[in-house]
């Protein structure tokens, strides 16, 4: 498993505690789980996605993620409807670990508060809890 | 399973590293205010020839169907289990009561299970099953869980009245703690369940369909699997006579989400109406959302074949309160003897025992119809049917279970009150013309 001075934490996502990633991009915020979290449940091979047109509220459990140790699930970083699902996931749920800011994003959300937004952490506070 | 006892010595051994100076003592920490100061009111030993005396006078006073003809079936068969059956079943390799964890000890039973589900998944038509639940009413209550979770936006499962009594009740205890509805689609005057009913329900997340049904017709899936389709509800089909699929079109050619079924007609005797053998298999689209143990197969190190439970990351003793199912577990043993019966009677033979089924049940239902009898419906059935049956018969068929040790069919009015003096027949490959023609002769 790697240090935590060793993960991928790019600048341009906003972090929940809960090790998933939010990006805003343009009306729709795109959300996926961390490389601490890829790292931690090893190898994925399968993940379970909510459908289209879906209502969640922040920290509801919206789907999970299951590798070869263990079934975790995943909780709204924000608020809003499901948009988007990556359809890729179905048959290659190893791009989670591969290359999970991009190829391995999630959902994609229509935010329903885009304040909610600024209440995740960005990377320096999203360190820091790691850290503990 | 072995016997070892004790001897002095082994006793001995354990108390010394126990630190313990008699087995008396070990009980030292039980308060004297609760231990029984005097021995057990027991009657006096038998020896062995007593006692074998003693249990064979106990066991004579059931009424077990070994040396009964039994025209009853509502869930529970009476079929012929081949010699094979009870002599492979009872090897004590396979008497486990659990499930295999270890697979470096277990390749045998995992192996069996395995083959088990192939087997059931072959029958069904479906792509894959478990390796086996209790009973069907308790594999119908999960699929009906699975349907709840997967349309989370629905809170209620539509079950056919049709579907057997007792399963439905199993249904509603296993909904009652969690907010969610079961409501009943009534039956049409054919006795079939009632699409049209069907159709105008809304906020529901599956419909569940026995066939053949509680009456012993044969239901048009397709029709249902229409109605799922057009809802977007997840279709589930029962049965509780595993053979019927020897014959007619299995539930997966219908496009059935899950399927739900009663093995015991697969060589497991009745025994009092349990245990039985739960029978649950899905799509694969459905495959992680099926509780329960499955087995599957892979490769050893040494690129052999080797078995070992999988997708156990949905079970309770990883997932704790996310499991799929927190009130299950399979019925390993049974699932071997549906093995074993399955590969013994083979893909012609089910065929075979299937088609007698029927035979004897058109022969039998005609025979009562010359004594009598009216048929009550003009659906098509499988070894099951629905009689009204002429003034006098209860007193008859009371006279018949003690002058000639034969249930004469199963009385409805308990479980449909509108349907007073109606009773369903069964007829197995087991009763031979004579005897159908006997009790037409008695009754009539």
């Amino acid at each position: 498993m790697k240090e935590i001075n060793d993960l991928k934490l790019p600048e341009d996502v906003k972090y929940s505690k809960d090790h998933e990633w939010a990006r805003s991009e343009g009306d729709t915020v795109t959300i996926g789980i961390n490389d601490y979290a890829q790292d931690q449940l090893g190898e994925i091979v399968f993940v379970e996605l909510p459908a289209v047109g879906d209502a969640f509220s922040v920290e509801e459990e919206f789907g999970s993620v299951e590798s070869v140790k263990a079934v975790s699930e995943m909780y709204m970083p924000i608020s809003g409807e499901i948009v988007a699902v990556n359809e890729n996931l179905e048959d290659a749920p190893e791009l989670v670990n591969e290359d999970c800011y991009q190829g391995g994003w999630i959902i994609k959300v229509k935010p329903s508060d885009p304040g909610e937004l600024d209440a995740l952490m960005d990377k320096a506070a999203y360190l820091e809890m790691l850290k503990g | 399973m072995r016997y070892l006892p004790h001897t002095q010595e082994d006793i001995r051994e354990m108390l010394a590293v126990a630190g313990s100076p008699s087995l008396d003592g070990l009980f030292d920490t039980i308060p004297d205010s609760v231990k029984t100061k005097h021995g057990l009111n027991l009657p006096e030993p038998l020896t062995e020839w007593e006692l074998n005396d003693h249990m064979e006078k106990l066991a004579s006073e059931n009424i077990a169907c070994k040396g009964y003809t039994c025209l009853i079936g509502a869930g529970s068969y009476d079929h012929y289990i081949p010699a094979i059956i009870p002599y492979l079943v009872s090897r004590s390799e396979f008497a486990t009561a659990y499930t295999p964890y270890q697979p470096e000890v277990s390749q045998g039973t995992l192996q069996g299970i395995y083959e088990f589900q192939t087997m059931v998944t072959d029958l069904l038509g479906m792509d894959i099953a478990t390796a086996s639940h209790y009973d069907c009413g308790t594999a119908l209550a999960e699929c009906a869980l699975i349907a709840l979770r997967k349309n989370r936006k629905a809170n209620k499962i539509a079950v056919s009245d049709l579907v057997h009594p007792s399963h439905r009740q199993v249904i509603e205890t296993y909904l009652k703690p969690t907010g969610y509805e079961m409501v009943l689609i009534p039956h049409t005057a054919r006795g079939l369940t009632d699409t049209a009913a069907l159709e105008a329900m809304a906020d529901i997340a599956g419909v569940a369909v026995q066939s053949p049904n509680f009456f012993g017709h044969i239901e048009d899936l397709a029709a249902f699997r229409k109605i799922a389709d057009s809802k977007k509800i997840l279709f589930i089909t029962s049965f509780t006579e595993a053979l019927a699929w020897g014959v007619l079109k299995n539930p997966g050619s219908f496009g059935a989400d899950l399927v739900a079924g009663e093995g015991q007609s697969l060589g497991i005797a009745k025994t009092f109406g349990g245990p039985g053998l739960g029978l649950l298999a899905g799509t694969s689209k459905l495959m992680r959302d099926l509780p329960g143990r499955l087995v599957g197969r892979t490769k050893d190190t040494n690129g052999q074949d080797g078995y070992v439970l999988t997708l156990s990351t949905r079970e309770q003793h990883i997932r704790r309160e996310k499991a799929s199912s927190n009130i299950c577990s399979n019925n390993g043993l049974n699932a071997m003897t549906a093995a074993m019966y399955l590969s013994t009677v083979g893909k012609i033979g089910i065929r075979e025992i299937a088609q007698l089924n029927h035979d004897k049940a058109v022969y039998l239902r005609s025979a009562l119809t010359a004594a009598g009898f009216t048929p009550v419906f003009d659906s098509p059935f499988f070894n099951e049917f629905v009689m009204k049956v002429p003034e006098g018969f209860k007193k008859k068929r009371a006279d018949l279970i003690h002058r000639h040790c034969l249930f004469a069919g199963l009385d409805l009015t308990p479980f449909y009150p509108e349907l007073t003096d109606h009773y369903l027949f069964c007829a197995t490959e087991k009763i031979s013309r004579q005897q159908m023609d006997q009790l037409a002769k008695e009754v009539a």
